[in-house]
């Protein structure tokens, strides 16, 4: 039985009269692989921007390793290890790909050396044992990104720019990894292949990762756990076969016809 | 005591008068636009030249004085409406895709041609055209004379205000500008000729600073560098109200009007630093000023 | 430790300067000077550019700089210019220091309109103080450089060579760091503050470092700008002055250290030119030339340099 690294309890947010999280309570385990679906506006998003301090909830606590993180900063929850994509991936776009992923070294360089004035860029880092160059090349292969190394980041395509996205999130080493759908506005040919890349890239250092996704084939192929949201509830949390022939999870998410051809692939 | 703070009410209200009218054509251009034309303090400037120009006529060729009133409102709009639309047009309107950075650059050039423009025209020397501001003569408050144009201010500001708000409530126009506040894509995707709204805000935007130059002349004296002070004042007033908001800029005109009134009644020397302490002390409560438009989740 | 390729050039300049200095006359090497006091202040401005930043009130520190000077010489008699350009760089950092927990939460037009706001009320009280001279300010005394007293011909090629030793440790200093990972992260803050903050960087210390980076190396450019002209007053601190600081920021491009002096060069060019012809426009050209330059060569003079490379075989 792993470890709890990640402990929502009680999160209620509202936006006026909109109810984007109702108590919710979710206990992460270290290592696990979790798929958040729901349809738009069902709360994930909001979850995941309170988890990672964008949002603050209205009552509730967030706990990460036994730590009430609740009121930091983002910056400062990214530092004790929890990061994340975007759903519209934020890169600095005039630089190039190489360029982006050396900034995030960069800044996890100038952490370790507790910001001294002298940093270089050819220091090694030690925790990492390399060069922030080094270090920005190796992330460039991982994720299938080399052929893109020297293009300006606001020329890449749209899966492309997912895959710079994680990367630079990966940067950090986080302990929990959040992708804010790291397949969406991804052609359908490539939708598996970039999935694949990201979870084999991001598995290596048991990284427990928690995915938004609308795909339910995704989520079928990766994640083990299935948290399903509607109007700031979780109506669902249970392994992804159950899920999807959960009644609740059908009426609200993913409606009949989907759910029988799904069915039909497992 | 009261006298005290009769005469604090007076000078603040008359102050907060004024500023409303200095800057609420900079939170006119800022909501639909969405650029901060540091120019607009030139376009006060023209504004208080021209009156100066009309004026001088005026009396020359010793046209009755209740008009000359008239004279100075119709010569600032005209001023502003002919300049603004024509700067817009000639350099802005080719640079609103660009960098934020890139269009504060070019308006503070601008500002820069028009400061020495004026120059050129008018010449260093400062102008005097105390006319309309004596010829009102003054009220009594509290055993203190003041004079009638500051009643005269005030009503402009309030006039202003009501126009402004009756045409963005209740006219198609008005409705218009507010969809292209809201969300300038959108607008012209639906159809609004954002160029020529564009272009129509600008020129009221500098009108209304013109107007207000052209009123404040008589009760000073119109010298280069005056747009400077302005600018920096109407900044902070605007954006203490929160940027683009009507309502706003006049609620922070009137609180800053009164608290400077109170503090340089004991300490002079610290104008421009209570201006600014207000607007620090409202944002540190409240970032985006005192009212704000909502704006969209950016990630 | 190697030299960094533009440290040696520096040092090459300043060599043949000194070397030249005989046959240079009197009014070059002061308008060499005084474009090395705005180079220093523009490397700060260069900075902030890089980071999206635009300060409308950068004379505030020059100014502050070279009243610091000013007032340590006449009140406490230190004539020594390395100490008052050290001693200047110290206090107007310090302000920088100050004022930068305000001014680092803000970005765009904020920035720059507070800046300029801070600026004017510093006008403002220099020049409603009597004691300081008000608008007519007070001279600078003589300087000794490293101890020594330059006799009549020689003090103007002394302080240009003081000058220019301020000059190169600054922009080693300023170079280094652009070298390394802070100096990725201003374009970084530039082009996306959150991702940098989802990062762990707090852009918010990174611009109150580089705030006070600026102030410090704009105190050492009033400074050297005080003992070159030997007079101080309230105009240094006058948003006119931060505009040609701007327009040289513009002129000269972010590309390198050494853009801000190539565009303190040019703009001591424009303006000897200018002047003669008609200073009550002087305003208008460094307007129409800004938007010249921002329209036809956005990234300034240095950007040049790029194509010139780019058309080589």
């Amino acid at each position: 039985m792993s470890k709890v690294i990640l402990h929502a309890d009680g999160l209620n947010k509202s936006f006026g009269a909109v109810t984007a999280a109702a108590n919710i309570n979710v206990k992460v385990e270290e290592g696990s692989v979790i798929g958040l679906i729901g349809t738009n506006g069902a709360g994930k998003t909001t979850f995941v921007n309170m988890i990672t301090g964008y949002l603050k909830p209205d009552t509730g606590k967030v706990i990460f390793a036994g730590r009430d993180i609740t009121q930091l900063e983002p910056r400062e929850i990214t530092k004790l290890g929890v990061c994340r994509s975007f759903q519209i991936p934020q890169l600095y776009n005039s630089m190039t790909a190489l360029e982006n992923l050396e900034v995030s070294y960069g800044i996890v360089s100038l952490m370790e050396h507790h910001g001294s004035l002298f940093t270089k860029m050819h220091a090694k880092i030690p925790s990492y044992g390399k060069d922030i160059r080094q270090l920005a090349e190796e992330s460039l292969e991982k994720f299938g990104l080399t052929q893109y190394r020297d293009k300006t980041a606001r020329v890449l395509p749209g899966g492309i720019r997912k895959l710079l996205d994680i990367a630079m999130a990966m940067a950090v080493r986080p302990k929990i990894l959040l992708l804010d759908e790291p397949t969406s506005g991804v052609s359908a040919e490539e939708k598996f292949d970039i999935m694949d890349m990201v979870m084999k890239a991001v598995r290596d250092g048991n990284t427990t990762v928690l995915f938004v996704e609308h795909d339910m084939d995704i989520v079928n192929r990766h994640a083990e756990r299935v948290l399903a949201f509607y109007a700031g509830q979780i109506i669902a949390d249970e392994s992804p076969e159950l899920a999807l022939r959960d009644p609740q999870v059908i009426k609200y998410i993913i409606g009949e016809t989907h759910a029988a051809r799904l069915q039909e692939a497992n | 005591m009261i006298d005290q703070i009769m005469m604090v009410l007076v000078d603040g209200i008359n102050y907060s008068a004024w500023l409303f009218l200095a800057a609420v054509g900079l939170t006119l251009i800022y909501g639909v636009m969405k650029i901060v034309n540091v120019a607009h303090g030139s376009f006060y400037a023209l504004g208080a030249y021209v009156a100066a120009s009309v004026m001088g006529a005026w009396v020359a060729y010793d046209l009755p004085p209740a008009l000359s009133y008239v004279a100075l409102f119709v010569s600032a709009l005209v001023a502003g409406f002919i300049v603004g639309p024509l700067v817009e047009r000639l350099i802005l309107r080719y640079q609103y895709e660009k960098d934020e950075v890139v269009i504060l650059l070019i308006t503070y050039a601008l500002f820069l041609v028009l400061e020495d423009v004026l120059k050129l025209i008018w010449g260093v020397d400062p102008y005097f055209i105390i006319e309309p501001y004596a010829y009102l003569g003054n009220f009594e408050i509290a055993g203190m004379s003041y004079p009638n144009y500051y009643l005269l201010m005030l009503g402009l500001a309030i006039a202003v205000g009501i126009v402004l708000t009756f045409v963005l409530k209740k006219t198609n126009f008005g409705r218009l500008l507010v969809s292209v506040i809201h969300d300038r894509e959108i607008s012209a995707a639906m159809g609004i000729d954002v160029s020529k709204i564009f272009v129509l805000t600008f020129g009221v935007g500098c009108a209304l600073a013109g107007i207000a130059g052209a009123f404040t002349a008589p009760t000073t004296s119109v010298t280069p560098g005056m747009g400077v002070e302005v600018i920096v004042l109407s900044f902070a007033v605007v954006v203490t109200g929160g940027l683009g908001s009507l309502p706003g800029v006049a609620l922070a005109a009137i609180i800053m009007g009164i608290v400077r009134a109170f503090c340089i009644h004991y300490i002079p020397q610290l104008e421009l630093f209570v201006i600014f302490s207000v607007m620090a002390l409202v944002l540190a409560f409240r970032p985006r000023g005192l009212f704000s438009l909502a704006e969209a989740r950016k990630i | 430790m190697s030299f960094d390729k533009t440290i040696q050039r520096f040092l090459l300049v300043l060599i043949v300067l000194l070397a030249l200095s005989p046959f240079i006359p009197q009014w070059a090497l002061f308008m060499l000077t005084i474009t090395g006091a705005n180079g220093l202040v523009v490397l700060g401005l260069m900075l902030f550019l890089r980071a999206g930043l635009i300060s409308f009130g950068q004379a505030l520190f020059f100014c502050a700089g070279a009243y610091t000077t000013g007032l340590l010489s006449l009140t406490l008699n230190v004539r020594e210019m390395s100490l008052l350009v050290l001693a200047s760089g110290l206090v107007s950092g310090l302000l920088a220091y100050l004022l930068g927990f305000l001014m680092a939460k803000y970005r765009g037009i904020f920035f720059g309109l507070l800046s300029l706001a801070f600026s004017m009320i510093l006008y403002g009280l220099l020049v409603k103080t009597e004691a300081l001279g008000s608008t007519d300010g007070f001279n600078v005394p003589a300087v000794t450089i490293f101890g020594w007293v330059p006799g009549k011909e020689l003090v103007r090629v002394a302080v240009l060579g003081m000058a220019f030793l301020v000059i190169i440790l600054s922009v080693a200093f300023v170079q280094s760091i652009l070298k390394g990972p802070r100096g990725m992260l201003l374009t970084a803050i530039r082009d996306n503050e959150i991702r940098a903050e989802y990062m762990g960087a707090s852009a918010r210390r990174t611009v109150h470092l580089f705030y006070v980076i600026a102030g410090v190396l704009a105190g050492f450019g009033g400074s050297v700008a005080a003992v070159a002209v030997g007079h101080i007053d309230p105009a240094m601190a006058f948003w006119t002055t931060s505009g040609e600081f701007i327009f040289i920021t513009i002129l000269g491009g972010v590309g390198s250290v050494v853009a801000p002096f190539l565009g303190a060069m040019v703009f001591g060019i424009i303006h000897t030119v200018a002047f003669s012809y008609s200073p009550n426009t002087w305003q208008m050209v460094i307007g129409l030339t800004l938007i010249f330059v921002i329209l036809v060569l956005p990234n300034g003079l240095w950007s040049l340099r790029d194509k010139f490379r780019k058309n080589k075989p």
